[in-house]
């Protein structure tokens, strides 16, 4: 019989694989299950026992997006027919749609703030890394800690200081409020993350762009960035993330203009009943974007994970 | 093409002296060795005159323009890397074009230059390849093409064949000589390999500890060694020191090394103290007619010269004789030195007493 200390044994193998099936289904389940809601309709969503095979209907879509009235049976029948499809599967709840929900406006909140805080956190982010990587910047070290340390707490545990800071500088409510704020709170991890990445580029392809007639800047825009990407790449999915799911400072410094989907997305259970196909629908729609960011970038993410376990 | 001067320059990182005071001059057209051992501020040197670093103080002129404090980019010349840094994003072709996109060339003119170095270098068929998946040959021959393409005023070179393995640092060392003959442009070179720089130099500058050493062309640092630390750096094995307690005369042709008299080239300069006669192995000879004493303690077999290591009452010397030449280990035997070839240093300032020999070499650097 062969032995190898690379090679695991089958029942290694079938050991790990379990676990990981397991793992798999536990977190995928929730998922899973949110997104079938989604598809339900409000008597199934609440049947008991749970049904897993059902007629799928888009009414919770449709209601996630309208706002609707209730009428009586003659005044209902007193209406022309119905125009559309989805028309006609509010009447047959007994409702007519009186106007859009604020669903989508909410919903494009949270990508102005999540991709614009991402967006200015890899920005200023990128700048300090490269700094702290090339130069010798006075108190380099002391600096470093105190852009860590920063993160040392959870950020919640600010959460008064910035409510009265926001209201005395009038960004409550506002898109760069939240935007300056989610990059406030991002820009640590970023400035750790990306000077590793940074540090790990031989900084002689730089002296060789210097030497070859371009500035410092051009240096850095042309060959310090796209070895970067992937590094920028994968924090920039870790600063989206934290952005898009943030719920705690969306319900305190938002209520209308600059609402987020995560604070709203509650607040459909109180239209008409507990509407859960429509919050389900809501949660799937938020979910997408992430998913899609992180899908495509998901090698770079891998390396970002796995980044500075292996000295080469 | 230009001359590089270098003047009372001085490097220092926090309160590390890389470089002291260091001054040499680089005529145009010549083929440059910076030679020491590692952290002895070659490097730092090179990076300076590049504009890679700003010295502390002191002054570096390219074709007698001061240039200590320009930047890199505005310098006009060229760096070869150690490690190459070839841009890893972009393929052979781009690689080499880069020096002439800065400049606004245009497009057509570009591609040109292009063709007409990968031609010099014989890389044409990979100028489209990625530089990821390149032999180190082909890297080093891209850096060199990346180097040659603009015509700059001067060609630095960091140790650019350290990365290449032996067998193939003999081929491209010929390769960049012939190059640099073909081109005829200045070229700094820094190596702490001495054979490279005797191989390949017009001139060397030995530097140690931040200090040059020596300067000149590579047959007098061999001959006439200004301080102990250039007389055992150089020359493999190296030197031998004879060391004596004593007075050398000015004047004197000769030290009594024990009973034995020992010739030496006529001496201009004198001291006392702790000295040390330099004879380089291939000017010991064995001769039993000698009073002068050794015995074997070891041999060392390299086809047509063998190495004898001997102890003598001044130390342990080798000497490098003919393989012909039977020698066993215990045998004592009489040592004869080649007297037109003895440098006698201070062993305490470790540096070269003048004589009739070296005179010539060490008083116009």
């Amino acid at each position: 019989m062969s032995f190898s200390v690379t090679e695991p044994s089958n029942r290694t193998k079938w050991v790990a694989g379990t676990a990981v099936v397991l793992y798999a289904v536990i977190t995928i389940l929730p998922l899973m299950w949110i997104i079938a809601t989604g598809f339900k309709s409000p008597a199934d969503s609440i049947s008991y026992p749970p049904k897993i095979l059902f007629e799928p209907t888009l009414e919770g879509y449709v209601n996630l997006f309208t706002q609707r009235t209730r009428l009586n049976e003659e005044d209902l029948a007193a209406l022309p027919p119905p125009e559309t499809w989805y028309d006609e599967m509010v009447r047959e709840q007994g409702q007519v749609i009186t106007g859009a929900s604020r669903y989508g406006e909410r919903f494009m909140n949270s990508v102005i703030i999540g991709f614009g805080s991402t967006f200015l956190c890899m920005v200023l982010g990128t700048a300090a890394a490269y700094a702290f990587s090339r130069f010798r910047v006075p108190l380099k070290d002391d600096l470093l800690f105190f852009i860590l340390s920063t993160r040392m707490m959870p950020p919640i545990a600010v959460a008064i200081p910035i409510f009265l800071m926001f209201r005395q500088l009038g960004l409550n409510d506002t898109h760069l409020g939240m935007i300056l704020l989610y990059t406030a709170v991002n820009l640590s991890l970023s400035v750790w993350l990306l000077k590793g990445f940074i540090d790990e580029i031989p900084v002689e392809y730089e002296e060789a762009a210097l030497i070859d007639g371009y500035t410092r800047f051009q240096a850095f825009y042309k060959v310090v960035l796209p070895q970067a990407a992937t590094g920028i790449a994968s924090t920039a999915i870790f600063c989206l993330i934290f952005a898009w799911n943030e719920y705690a400072f969306a319900v305190l410094l938002t209520s209308g203009t600059a609402q987020t989907a995560p604070p709203f997305i509650p607040t459909i259970i109180g239209v008409g009943g507990k509407d859960w196909p429509a919050v389900a629908a809501g949660a799937t729609i938020f979910l997408v974007p992430v998913m899609v960011f992180t899908i495509l970038l998901r090698k770079h993410l891998l390396r970002g994970i796995t980044f500075g376990a292996v000295r080469k | 093409m230009a001359q590089i001067r270098i003047e009372n320059v001085r490097k220092e990182f926090g309160t590390f002296t890389a470089v002291q005071s260091s001054s040499f001059t680089i005529e145009d057209g010549e083929f440059f060795m910076l030679l020491g051992p590692s952290g002895c501020g070659k490097t730092t040197t090179l990076r300076m005159m590049a504009g890679l670093e700003l010295p502390t103080s002191g002054e570096i002129y390219i074709d007698g323009e001061e240039v200590g404090m320009k930047p890199a980019s505005q310098r006009d010349i060229a760096f070869v890397f150690q490690m190459f840094a070839l841009y890893p994003h972009m393929n052979v072709g781009k690689n080499i074009s880069y020096p002439l996109l800065s400049q606004g060339m245009p497009k057509a003119q570009v591609k040109k230059k292009v063709d007409e170095v990968a031609q010099i270098l014989g890389i044409t068929d990979i100028l489209k390849k990625p530089v990821g998946g390149l032999s180190g040959g082909d890297r080093q021959r891209v850096a060199l093409g990346r180097a040659i393409v603009r015509d700059p005023k001067a060609f630095f070179m960091d140790e650019p064949l350290g990365a290449l393995d032996a067998e193939f640092r003999e081929h491209m060392s010929e390769e960049l000589r012939a190059l640099h003959d073909r081109m005829g442009a200045t070229t700094v070179y820094v190596t702490h390999d001495q054979l490279e720089a005797m191989q390949m130099g017009d001139k060397i500058v030995v530097m140690n500890h931040g200090v040059v050493e020596q300067f000149g062309v590579p047959q007098d640092i061999y001959d006439w060694p200004a301080t102990m630390f250039v007389a055992s750096f150089i020359g493999s094995p190296s030197m031998n020191f004879l060391n004596f307690h004593g007075i050398v005369g000015s004047g004197t042709n000769s030290v009594d090394l024990g009973d034995s008299q020992i010739r030496i080239p006529e001496q201009h300069g004198g001291a006392r103290g702790d000295l040390a006669l330099g004879v380089r192995p291939e000017h010991v000879h064995l001769d039993d007619s000698s009073s002068y004493r050794g015995e074997v303690t070891a041999t060392e077999y390299l086809g047509t010269t063998q190495i004898v290591t001997l102890n003598t009452p001044n130390g342990e010397i080798k000497a490098r004789i003919p393989s012909s030449d039977r020698v066993h280990v215990g045998e004592k035997t009489g040592l004869h030195f080649d007297e037109r070839t003895i440098t006698v240093f201070e062993t305490e300032k470790g540096r070269a007493l003048l004589s009739a020999g070296n005179e010539g070499v060490l008083n116009h650097g």
